[in-house]
C-alpha cells in the first residue's frame, strides 16, 4: 500500500507526527522537580513590603474601634491600614449574577469597615518590612468589638427570630430555586417502592498546598499595577482589579507563573487580595501577600455544606419512576464574587438524576446566608452532592426490590444510542456512554468475581463492601454559565502562534496552567497540527500582556476549548507555512506537508527544505521572495462552544473497601474508575486527573471537615487537625476510558478534571453501605467518619 | 505566621543549662523542637529566651547496665527506632515509636522533649508507665528521681519544676518472660491516636503472673487500667476486663470522637491487645 | 556556650558551599534559606510541621525546615533540592517523577523527593506500602499518591536491575 492509500481516510489526529493521544511527559515539569519553579513567593523584587492582616476573632462583631499608634510605632512598619483607608482606591463589590433570579448578597469590602461578619475577616492591614514584623504590628493594635448575634446553623438560618446578618436584604435567603417536571406525584403513588434519605455533606475546604499568594506592585512611573498572582483566570482578575480600583485595563498586567494547585480555590476575587492590590496602589511600591496556613483556613473559600432530603420511586422491574429532592446550603455572610455562591445548589438540582432515564423530577435549592467562612465553587462544584444522593438513592431502591446495584443502572442509565437526549432537570446531553462505561468497569473490577469473594469473606466475618457510582460532569462552558448572568469571565479562549527563524513555535494562550499538564496537552496540539517536534514548541500562558484574551483554566474548559483553539490556530500557521514554501519550491500547498519540522512531499514524505531554511529566508532574505508574497507567520484563532451550553462527560466509579465494624475504621482497598472525557489528548495526564479527583472526592467522603462551635468559630482550622487525605489511608486506583468525542469542535476533547472528585465520595459511602448490609446499617452523611459507623452499628 | 521575637542560647553543659534557667519565668528548653516550634510558629507561646539542649552531650545516649536501660534525654525517637538494644530489650518502645508521627518529624523529636510536653495522646509517656520508668530530673542543687506513675500529672503538665531539665529516663529490664503489647486507633498513618494501648507483663505458658495496661487518649494523661489488667491476670475474661475499664478512663470529647466512642474503641483496642499477647503473635 | 540573643551570626554548609549570616534567633531553617540565600525550592506549606513541603537534609537526615530554626543549623551541613539536583543523587528519582507524572504543580515535590531520598537510603527495596508509608507524612493535593508510589517502584526496580547489570 502506498503512503498516499495510508492517509487517505485519515484525520489530522492521525498525522504522520501527531502527538495527540500519547503520554508524553510534560516538557514544564523538569524546573519543578529541581525545585526551579516560580511561585509568587519565589519572585525578587526591589522595596517589597509584606502586609498581614488582622482578622475577626468573632463570627459578626461591630467594628467600634481600631487603636494602631502602637501597632504604627512598631519596628519595620510601613502603614497600618483600616477598611476606610483601602475603600478609599478600592470600591466594594457584590456577587450576584443577573441568570441567578432573585439571588442577592450585600456590598462586600476588601477590609471589613464597620461589621466583620465572619471569623476571620480581615479588619485591619499592616505593611511592614517582613511578615514577621507586620504580625509583630497587628498584635498591638487594640480592636473595640463588640459581638454581635450569630446565624451559624443553616437549618435555623430562615426561622423568624434568627439574627438576620445584613438587615437590608430583609432575610437570610441569598438564592432559591425551584424545578418540578413530570407527574411526580403520580410516579411516587405508583411506585413499587419508595426509599428516602436525609444526606449530608460537610463543609470541606480546598487546602492548596501553595497558599494563596499575590504580588502587587504599582509603577508610578509608568502607570501601570502589575499583579502577581497565583490564579486560575488572569483576565478575570485584571478586569475585576480595573473596575474596582477605576484603572483603564492598559494600565493593569496579570501574571499567574508557577501555580501551586487551584481546584477552585484560586479562581474567586479575595477580600485580602483585593487590598493587597489597594496598598500597592496607595503605597506605589510591590506588596506581597501570602496566606499562611493557620488564616486559609477561615479566609480561603470553604466548599459543599449541603443538606439533602430526597427520595425516590422505583418499579418492582427496577425501573427509576421519579425523583423529589429539596437542598439545603450554607454559603458564609456572602455570595462570592464574581461567580456567586448560588452556583452548586444550582448544580446540584441540575445534576441530581442525571445518568437516568426518568423524567419526573421536583427539586428546591436554597441558599442561606450564615456567619461562617463564605462558600464558593470548588472542583467539581455540585456535583459530589448530586452524585451521592442520586446513587445513595439507586442502591436503597435496589435492596428495596432485591435488586444487584450493578443490574438496576444497567436497566436506568439513558442509552448510548439514545442521544441527543435531555435529561428531566432540562440539562442537555449530545452524546453520553453509559451503557458501555458501566460495562466496561464491571469487567476491569471483575464485579462479579468481587461479589463471590465478598460473600465469603462476610462469612468469615470480614465486611467488604462495593460501590458503584455513575456520574456526569459539566465542562466546556459555553457564556452560558456567566456571561449571560453579567460576569465578564471570557467563555472563549484564542491561541497565538508565532513561527521563529529556526523553526521553533511560540504558542501563547488564554487557558492556564496549574499543574494539570495545560502546557503539555497544547505543545502537544500546537506540534500536531503545525508539524513540529514537540520540543520545538514554546506554550505561554499566564500574562494578560503576552496571551490572547481567555477565561484561564477552570470548570474542565482547558483542554477541550484551549486546545480547540491551539488546534485551530496551527492547522491555520501550517497553512500559511505551505503557502510560502510552495512558493520557494515552486510546488503547490496541497502536493507539500510539514513534518518533524521540515516541509516534506506529501505523497512520498521526501523532505524538500527544513523549517530553519524557510524562516532563514522569511525574516532574513524577504529580498529573494515575489514581491506579492507575504509570510504572515503569526495567527491567533479563538474558539468557544455553541451547540450545547456545556459538553457533557460521563462515566462509573466503583470502590472496594473493608469496615473494621468493631472500630468504624474503613479500609480503601481498591478504586476504579472509567470515564469518557472525548478525545484523549494525553492518556497519562488524563488518568492523574482522574486518580488525583478521586482522592479530593475520598478526602471529602471519609476525612475533611471544617467544624464549627455554635458561635460561628472553626474549630479545627490547622492542618494537623483538619484532615487531609494522606498516602497511606488511599487506595491504588485504576482507571479506563471510553472515548465519545464531542462533535462541536475538531478535536472532540472533552474535561476530565472534575470527574474523580464527581464520583468517587458516592463510590465510597455505597461501598460502606454495603459492607454494613448485614447489620441493617447505613450512613449517608460526608465524611463518614468511625464514629458514625459505630453510630450506624448501634454500637455507640 | 511567624514566630515573635526572642532570644536563643546555646549551653554546652548542664551547669551551663542550669544558668539559663536562672534566667526567670520566660525561659524554656529547646529540645527536639517539634511541638515547641510550631507553637511559636503559631504565636501559641512567647517565650523570652530558648535555650537548646541540643549541644549538652550529657543528655545523649542509650546504654544498660545493672538491670536498668536508660536513656538520655535529648535521645531522638529515630535512634530509639534503630537501637539494637531497644529492640531486645525494650520492644514495647520500638513497637511504639514507628506510631510517632512520620520519620523527618522522629528524625528530630526526642524523649525527653515528649516526656516533658506530657501530651496525653501519646505513645511513650504510655509507654515509661507500663514499664515503670523513673524519669531523672536535674537543678542546680542535684539530681531527682520520679516514678512515672507520679510525674504526669495532668494535659501538658508534669511534676518537672521550673527549674528542672529532665535528663534521662530509666527502664527496670522487664525480665523473663516479659510479653508486650502496642496498638493505637489513629485517622492517618501518624496521626496522634484518638486512643491507645501500650501493655508490659509476664506470662508464662498460660499464665500471667503481672500485666500493665496504659491507655492514651483516654484522660488528660496516661492512665494505667489496672482492674482491667487485674481482671485478665485472674482470667475473669476479656469481657470483665472491658468493663473495668468504665472506671479507669475518663477521655473527652472532641469534634472527632466521642468521648463514648473513645471508651469503646479503648475496650476493642484492650481485647485486641490482650489476644494479641496471649496468643503469643 | 552561646549567650543568650536575639540575633547571632552562623556558619554553615548550604549545598556544599559554606555561609556566613547574622539571622534572627526566631527564623526558622527554611525562612532562612529561602531569604537568605534564596535557596526557593524549598517551600512552605503550613509552617507547623505537618505538610512536609519544607522537607529538607540536614547533616544527611531529612527534617522539616520549620520546625528548625535557623540558628540551629550554625555548624551543620544542610541540602536542599536544589544541592541535591546538582549532585545527581536524585536524577533518576526526578526523571522517574517526569516520565510517571508523579507531580501536578510541583510545589509538594522538593519535599517529597527529599523524603524519597532517605527512604531508599534506608531501604533500598520498599514494598507499595512501605512507600506509602514512608511519604505519609508529604502532603500532595494533586496527584492521590499513586503516580508517586509507582515512580518510586520504577526507581528500585531500575536500580535492581542496573545493579545486576553491573
Amino acid at each position: 500500500m502506498s503512503v498516499i492509500d495510508q492517509m487517505k481516510g485519515l484525520t489530522f489526529l492521525d498525522r504522520p507526527n501527531s502527538y495527540i493521544g500519547r503520554s508524553v511527559p510534560r516538557p514544564n515539569a523538569k524546573r519543578l522537580v529541581q525545585g526551579r519553579g516560580t511561585y509568587v513567593d519565589d519572585l525578587r523584587m526591589p522595596r517589597l513590603a509584606h502586609v498581614a492582616f488582622l482578622r475577626s476573632p468573632y463570627a459578626h462583631a461591630r467594628i467600634r474601634g481600631l487603636a494602631t499608634s502602637a501597632a504604627k510605632a512598631a519596628p519595620g512598619v510601613i502603614m497600618v491600614a483600616t477598611g476606610a483607608d483601602i475603600a478609599k482606591v478600592c470600591t466594594p463589590w457584590v456577587g450576584v449574577l443577573t441568570h441567578f433570579k432573585g439571588l442577592k448578597s450585600a456590598p462586600q469590602y476588601a477590609v471589613a469597615i464597620e461589621r466583620a461578619c465572619w471569623a476571620g475577616e480581615a479588619i485591619c492591614a499592616v505593611v511592614a518590612n517582613s511578615r514577621a514584623e507586620a504580625e509583630d504590628a497587628i498584635a498591638l493594635i487594640e480592636a473595640d468589638l463588640e459581638p454581635l448575634p450569630v446565624t451559624v446553623d443553616m437549618e435555623t438560618a430562615l426561622d423568624p427570630g434568627t439574627p438576620i446578618i445584613h438587615a437590608e436584604l430583609g432575610d437570610n435567603l441569598a438564592f432559591e430555586r425551584t424545578l418540578d417536571v413530570g407527574d411526580v406525584d403520580g410516579a411516587f403513588r405508583d411506585a413499587a417502592a419508595v426509599v428516602e434519605n436525609t444526606f449530608s455533606v460537610g463543609r470541606h475546604t480546598g487546602v492548596t498546598l501553595e497558599p494563596r499568594s499575590i504580588i502587587a506592585d504599582w509603577n508610578e512611573g509608568e502607570e501601570k499595577l502589575t499583579v502577581y498572582h497565583s490564579f486560575q483566570a488572569p483576565h478575570m482578575m485584571q478586569d475585576i482589579v480595573c473596575k474596582h480600583l477605576g484603572l483603564p485595563e492598559a494600565s493593569v498586567r496579570v501574571v499567574c507563573k508557577d501555580v501551586g494547585g487551584s481546584f477552585g480555590i484560586k479562581v474567586h476575587i479575595y477580600p485580602d487580595e483585593m487590598a493587597t492590590v489597594a496598598l500597592a496602589k496607595i503605597l506605589k511600591r510591590p506588596v506581597k501577600f501570602i496566606a499562611d496556613r493557620l488564616e486559609s483556613f477561615v479566609s480561603d473559600i470553604h466548599a459543599r455544606d449541603h443538606r439533602v432530603k430526597a427520595k425516590m420511586a422505583v418499579s418492582a422491574e427496577g425501573e427509576i419512576l421519579a425523583i423529589e429532592m429539596d437542598d439545603l446550603t450554607g454559603i458564609g455572610p456572602y455570595s462570592v464574587y464574581p461567580r456567586t455562591s448560588a452556583v452548586e445548589a444550582n448544580q446540584v438540582v441540575n445534576l441530581t438524576g442525571g445518568p437516568y432515564k426518568h423524567q419526573n423530577y421536583r427539586a428546591r435549592a436554597r441558599v442561606v446566608f450564615q456567619n461562617k467562612v463564605p462558600m464558593c465553587q470548588y472542583r467539581a462544584v455540585g456535583h459530589p452532592i448530586a452524585v451521592m444522593v442520586t446513587e445513595g438513592l439507586v442502591d436503597q431502591a435496589a435492596a428495596a426490590i432485591g435488586m444487584d446495584p450493578a443490574e438496576i443502572r444497567r436497566r436506568n442509565v439513558i442509552r448510548d444510542d439514545a442521544h441527543p437526549s435531555i435529561a428531566a432537570s432540562g440539562i442537555k446531553f449530545e452524546k453520553l456512554s453509559h451503557q458501555q462505561s458501566l460495562e466496561k468497569l464491571l469487567t476491569m473490577m471483575d464485579y462479579d468475581g468481587l461479589r463471590k469473594e465478598q460473600a465469603e469473606l462476610r462469612a468469615k466475618g470480614i465486611y467488604r463492601g462495593i460501590g458503584l457510582a455513575a456520574f456526569i460532569e459539566i465542562t466546556n462552558p459555553s457564556a452560558a454559565f456567566y456571561g449571560v448572568g453579567g460576569a465578564r469571565i471570557s467563555a472563549q479562549d484564542g491561541c497565538t502562534l508565532r513561527l521563529n527563524p529556526q523553526g521553533g513555535v511560540i504558542a501563547a494562550i488564554g487557558v492556564t496552567e496549574q499543574g494539570q499538564g495545560t502546557e503539555s496537552v497544547i505543545a502537544q496540539v500546537v506540534a500536531t497540527a503545525v508539524g513540529v517536534p514537540m520540543s520545538d514548541v514554546r506554550v505561554v500562558t499566564g500574562d494578560t500582556d503576552a496571551t490572547p484574551y481567555g477565561g484561564g483554566t477552570w470548570a474542565c474548559r482547558a483542554a477541550g476549548i484551549g486546545g480547540e483553539a491551539a488546534w485551530q490556530s496551527g492547522k491555520a500557521l501550517r497553512a500559511n507555512i505551505l503557502e510560502v514554501a510552495a512558493v520557494i519550491l515552486q510546488s503547490t500547498p496541497d502536493a507539500l506537508d510539514v513534518r518533524e519540522g521540515k516541509i516534506v512531499d506529501k505523497a512520498t514524505g521526501v523532505e524538500r527544505m527544513t523549517l530553519a531554511e524557510l524562516g532563514r529566508v522569511a525574516y532574513f532574505r524577504p529580498d529573494t521572495l515575489p514581491a506579492d508574497l507575504k509570510p504572515e507567520f503569526v495567527v491567533t484563532r479563538h474558539y468557544v462552544p455553541k451547540d450545547y451550553p456545556f459538553a457533557f462527560t460521563n462515566g462509573m466509579q466503583a470502590s472496594y473497601l473493608e469496615v473494621d465494624t468493631d472500630t468504624g475504621f474503613v479500609k480503601l482497598l481498591k478504586h476504579w474508575c472509567v470515564e469518557d472525557c472525548g478525545t484523549v489528548l494525553n492518556p497519562q495526564l488524563v488518568d492523574e486527573q482522574i486518580r488525583g479527583g478521586i482522592v479530593q472526592g475520598i478526602g471529602a467522603a471519609l476525612f475533611e471537615h471544617c467544624r464549627y462551635d455554635s458561635q460561628g468559630q472553626m474549630l479545627n482550622g490547622s492542618m494537623a487537625d483538619y484532615l487531609v487525605p494522606m498516602s497511606s489511608e488511599m487506595p491504588d486506583m485504576e482507571v479506563g476510558h471510553v472515548v465519545t468525542p464531542t462533535a462541536s469542535s475538531e478535536l472532540g476533547a472533552k474535561g476530565a478534571g472534575e470527574a474523580g472528585t464527581a464520583g468517587a465520595p458516592a463510590a465510597v459511602i455505597n461501598a460502606i453501605n454495603d459492607a454494613l448490609r448485614p447489620f441493617n446499617a447505613h450512613v449517608s452523611v460526608q465524611p463518614a467518619r468511625p464514629e458514625e459507623i459505630l453510630r450506624a452499628l448501634g454500637k455507640v | 505566621m511567624k514566630a515573635p521575637v526572642f532570644a536563643y542560647a546555646k549551653p554546652a553543659s548542664l551547669a551551663e543549662v542550669f544558668d539559663c534557667l536562672d534566667g526567670g519565668e520566660g525561659v524554656r528548653l529547646l529540645a527536639g523542637g517539634q511541638s515547641l516550634i510550631p507553637s511559636l510558629n503559631m504565636r501559641l507561646s512567647a517565650p523570652t529566651v530558648l535555650v537548646d539542649i541540643n549541644h549538652v552531650s550529657a543528655l545523649r545516649g542509650i546504654s544498660e547496665a545493672g538491670g536498668v536501660v536508660r536513656i538520655g534525654a535529648m535521645t531522638r525517637h529515630h535512634e530509639l527506632a534503630t537501637s539494637a538494644l531497644i529492640a531486645s530489650l525494650l520492644p514495647l518502645i520500638a513497637k511504639a515509636v514507628p506510631h510517632i508521627a512520620h520519620q523527618a518529624i522522629r528524625n528530630r523529636g526526642t524523649i525527653g522533649g515528649s516526656l516533658a510536653l506530657a501530651d496525653p495522646s501519646t505513645e511513650l509517656p504510655a509507654c515509661c508507665l507500663a514499664l515503670d520508668a523513673t524519669i531523672i530530673a536535674a537543678n542546680r542543687k542535684g539530681e531527682r528521681r520520679i516514678a512515672a506513675r507520679d510525674f504526669f500529672l495532668g494535659i501538658y503538665e508534669t511534676a518537672l519544676a521550673p527549674d528542672d531539665i529532665l535528663i534521662a529516663v530509666e527502664f527496670p529490664l522487664p525480665g523473663e518472660d516479659a510479653i508486650c503489647g502496642f496498638d493505637e486507633l489513629a485517622r492517618r498513618h501518624g496521626d496522634y491516636a484518638i486512643v491507645g494501648l501500650a501493655a508490659q507483663g509476664v506470662r508464662k505458658g498460660q499464665t500471667w503472673s503481672s500485666l500493665k495496661l496504659t491507655f492514651f487518649g483516654a484522660g488528660d494523661r496516661p492512665l494505667l487500667a489496672e482492674a482491667a489488667a487485674q481482671a485478665v491476670v485472674f482470667g475473669k475474661g476479656i469481657g470483665a476486663a472491658q468493663a473495668a475499664l468504665e472506671d479507669a478512663l475518663s477521655p473527652s470529647d472532641d469534634g472527632e470522637c466521642s468521648a463514648k466512642t473513645k471508651m469503646h474503641l479503648a475496650r476493642v483496642l484492650l481485647g485486641r491487645v490482650v489476644e494479641t499477647m496471649e496468643s503469643g503473635t | 556556650m552561646t549567650p543568650a540573643a536575639e540575633t547571632h551570626t552562623i556558619s554553615l554548609i548550604v549545598n556544599g558551599e559554606r555561609v556566613t549570616r547574622a539571622v534572627a534567633a526566631r527564623m526558622h531553617l527554611v525562612d532562612f534559606l529561602r531569604e537568605q540565600l534564596d535557596l526557593t525550592g524549598s517551600h512552605l506549606g503550613c509552617e507547623h510541621g505537618v505538610c512536609g513541603a519544607c522537607t529538607v537534609q540536614v547533616d544527611g537526615i531529612a527534617v522539616r525546615g520549620c520546625l528548625m530554626l535557623a540558628v540551629q543549623a550554625d555548624g551543620a551541613t544542610v541540602v536542599t533540592i536544589e544541592g541535591l539536583t546538582d549532585s545527581g543523587v536524585l536524577a533518576d528519582v526526578q526523571e522517574a517523577f517526569l516520565q510517571r507524572n508523579a507531580l501536578q504543580c510541583g510545589f509538594c515535590t522538593p519535599g517529597m523527593l527529599t523524603t524519597i531520598a532517605e527512604l531508599l537510603t534506608v531501604d533500598p527495596d520498599p514494598s507499595r506500602d512501605t512507600i506509602r508509608d514512608a511519604i505519609s507524612g508529604n502532603y500532595c493535593r494533586c496527584t492521590g499518591y499513586h503516580a508517586i508510589v509507582d515512580a518510586v517502584q520504577n526507581v528500585v526496580v531500575a536500580r535492581r536491575t542496573k545493579e545486576a547489570a553491573e
